[in-house]
């Protein structure tokens, strides 16, 4: 009977199945808890990177950065993302989620690991940073930790696959999966294939940690490591595109310019993603060049097509259906008159050109074999990929935060106003403190590192002036992203503890046992998941030339800025 | 929409927009231009690193190294009088990595080529020379061997940027460079 009580939303029309919500509930809010907690210890971090603060005692800085790194890019993300699954399979294919039960010890594993790991940080001899290189030991329970969390994000996947099969054979949707469906289905794949990087090479660490193998080689480590470190990273890349995608068709209702080209970038995501691990290897010993120069570009750059492709369909979406709506003049009248003080839609957006202006670009820079030899290990690798994961992939989050607290949760948003500036607090600090990390690594400042100014050092070294000071306005931004980021924790947690309850009749309570009120969950099946009716992709045509203006100033930029590197890097010594 | 199954059931003979195509065609042209330049920059470039890397041990690098210091030391500095060594150009010259130094000091010639070998005796380290901003990986149990030409004369610094403990920030080396 469990099987087919569905609730319906009234504002969204979307249909909600009263386990698969509360497995989606249970994650998302752990997200927000690991959110919250590695949020502080970023300050932390920030604050003691600071010159002019220089908060932490050395000792708790690196603890500090170590929990920073993987509560965000390992907890929050993968929580959130799981809850991503759920929605993608369950909510938008109406069907029941497969094995609830199983879904439920997936959780539990997740969450006994990551607070595993977590406290393992905290009694404090286990600093290893989020890449914990060997041979630097940490204590078997960090390891152990990690592990759990991986398997029971394993089950997650493997029951979203396995919801997906359900759907197919109970025919409860016309047609293919949805676009964000198979985005989902994209990130679930890419994490199945990491998490086995990872258990290749955590397994044998940790059995290591506990004495039982007597060495594991650091190169054979960061080789399959970033397997698992870089891919985990290409999960929250395919589930963020699934989510501008999900919010385009939300706030615009918009249809993709064509299925068949964002499908098969999201394909060439599976295809080439993978290879990203010699990202991180690019200077190392006992790799050879070709395989640096195959393996850096994802094979010629095909996944960064991919992402290019994705950076004009999804703005291009947009701007054709609000072309339909009669926001015709010009090139931009439908960017400027889309609704900027909707945080869905304003999150939802400045995640896309953030992700793609910042993050994308001096990723591909710095990926590039030679050019690395300037970048590799300073403060710029973290001002990269605050770009991606904290604008990109956070932001995204967020912005469909907004949009879930009413329609999952049933609750209305506490502080709408305060929402409404959320998203560029936010993405605004996160841009200074991005920007400033990345001019500071191209001075050579190194990432990881306690006192720039090597005051307690035998030998000394002197930083540019220049260095120091955007060191402090890399802090001004973080404490700006992190009063961005509290107020998310603040409406999110706060909407659902005093939010006003939305749609009474289909109250959390009703869905623990309580009988239930008409109108709520019912046995009834939902119908089946019509295709987007024809009069949506119209007659109209598919120009988006205001897009495609845009897209081509992103090509100038990275043009020019991968040229002025190139440059940099021929002012180099010479080496051969 | 992207939320619910496309209009088409057969959607891979939709006819793709003009535009979304002609920007597919503009980005594959950029990549192959990215993935072209590293092989370029091999041939005609003048920074590119040798792929020469040996297996070590710690005791063999420490002997490799302290053979050098003692053959070419010139002079000791700091309170920690570490060696300053001025091998001939040409020559082998080693750079050991270890919780917290990077030793020893080095006095090279501008224009001159040196096979510097780099390793570490203990945990990863970051080999970032500064402010040229040089950067490599070095890891314990591998020998890194790059030809090094410095262009310029002066001191210059040798930070450590890999993390290797609650020394980290106090690991540094020095290169001096003259004409």
């Amino acid at each position: 009977m469990a099987d087919t009580l569905f609730r319906q939303c009234p504002r969204s029309g979307l249909f909600f199945h009263r386990t698969g919500e509360s497995l989606m509930k249970a994650h998302a809010v752990f997200a927000v808890v690991f959110f919250l907690i590695g949020g502080i210890f970023g300050l932390l971090v920030m604050l003691t990177r600071m010159p002019s603060v220089h908060l932490l005692d050395a000792e708790t800085f690196y603890m500090a950065l170590s929990i920073h790194g993987t509560d965000i890019l390992i907890f929050w993300i993968i929580f959130f993302e799981v809850a991503v699954l759920y929605f993608a399979s369950s909510t938008l294919l109406r069907v029941r989620p497969a094995a609830p039960a199983l879904g439920w010890l997936g959780f539990i594993l997740m969450v006994v690991g990551s607070i595993m790991t977590t406290l393992t940080f905290l009694r404090g001899n286990s600093s290893v940073m989020f890449t914990s290189y060997v041979p630097m030991p940490a204590e078997p329970t960090f390891y152990l930790g990690l592990i759990l969390f991986a398997v029971g994000a394993l089950v997650g996947c493997f029951l979203f696959l396995a919801t997906l099969v359900i759907a197919k054979r109970e025919k409860t949707y016309d047609g293919s999966i949805p676009l964000v469906t198979f985005g989902a289905l994209t990130a679930c794949i890419i994490a199945i294939l990491s998490i086995l990087f990872g258990a290749v090479i955590l397994i044998p660490t940790f059995l290591w940690s506990v004495g039982l193998i007597p060495e594991v080689d650091p190169l054979v480590y960061r080789t399959i490591w970033w397997g698992l470190g870089h891919s985990s990273q290409q999960i929250n890349v395919s589930a963020q595109v699934a989510i501008w995608y999900a919010i385009a068709a939300i706030v615009f209702g918009a249809t993709p310019m064509s299925e068949k080209v964002s499908r098969t970038a999201f394909l060439l995501y599976i295809l080439f993603l993978q290879l990203a691990s010699a990202h991180h290897l690019l200077v190392d010993p006992g790799i050879g060049s070709s395989w640096k120069v195959f393996n850096t570009s994802y094979a010629m750059y095909l996944a960064v097509l991919a992402s290019m492709v994705h950076g004009l369909t999804v703005p291009g979406s947009i701007e054709v259906a609000q072309r339909r709506k009669g926001y015709t003049n010009g090139l931009f009248e439908w960017l400027r008159k889309a609704p900027w003080d909707n945080p869905v839609f304003s999150g939802m957006f400045l995640s896309l050109i953030i992700f793609g202006f910042l993050g994308g670009i001096t990723g591909v820079i710095m990926g590039t074999e030679q050019i690395n030899l300037i970048i590799h290990n300073t403060i710029f690798v973290p001002g990269h990929f605050h770009a991606t994961v904290a604008v990109g992939t956070t932001l995204a989050f967020m912005a469909i935060t907004y949009f879930l607290i009413p329609v999952l949760f049933q609750r209305e948003l506490i502080l709408p106003k305060l929402a409404k500036w959320q998203p560029y607090l936010f993405a605004g600090g996160m841009t200074m403190l991005v920007i400033f990390m990345l001019g500071a690594g191209t001075l050579g400042v190194p990432r990881r590192h306690w006192d720039v100014s090597f005051s307690d050092a035998l030998m000394q070294y002197q930083y540019a002036g220049t260095a120091i000071t955007m060191l402090g306005m890399a802090g001004l931004g973080g404490i700006l992203a992190a009063v961005g980021g509290g107020a998310y924790v603040l409406i999110a947690v706060g909407s659902l503890v005093f939010g006003r309850r939305l749609d009474q009749n289909a109250t959390l309570l009703a869905s623990f046992g309580v009988p239930l009120k008409p109108g709520s969950y019912t046995l009834v099946r939902p119908e089946r998941l019509g295709m987007t009716p024809a009069e949506a992709e119209g007659a109209v045509s598919h120009a988006a030339p205001g897009t495609f203006t845009l897209a081509l100033v992103f090509l100038a930029t990275f043009v020019v800025y991968f040229f002025i590197n190139a440059k940099y890097l021929s002012s180099l010594w010479h080496m051969s | 929409m992207a939320i619910t199954p496309p209009s088409q059931r057969i959607w891979w003979h939709k006819p793709i927009d003009r535009i979304e195509a002609l920007w597919v065609g503009i980005a594959l042209v950029w990549c192959l231009v990215l993935f072209f330049w590293m092989p370029y920059w091999h041939l005609f470039g003048k920074q590119n690193l040798s792929n020469e890397s040996y297996k070590t041990s710690p005791a063999a690098f420490e002997a490799k190294v302290q053979a050098m210091v003692e053959k070419h030391k010139v002079r000791t500095e700091t309170s920690g009088d570490i060696p300053v060594v001025a091998p001939p150009p040409g020559s082998d010259v080693y750079m050991l990595g270890r919780t917290w130094e990077w030793y020893p000091i080095l006095e090279l010639k501008k224009g001159q080529s040196y096979r510097l070998h780099l390793s570490s005796v203990d945990w990863q380290h970051g080999f970032s020379i500064q402010p040229v901003n040089i950067n490599l990986q070095i890891l314990p149990g591998y020998e890194t061997v790059v030809t090094l030409t410095p262009t310029q004369t002066g001191e210059f610094g040798v930070v450590c940027n890999e993390y290797c403990g609650v020394g980290h920030h106090t690991m540094l080396g020095k290169i001096y460079v003259k004409e």
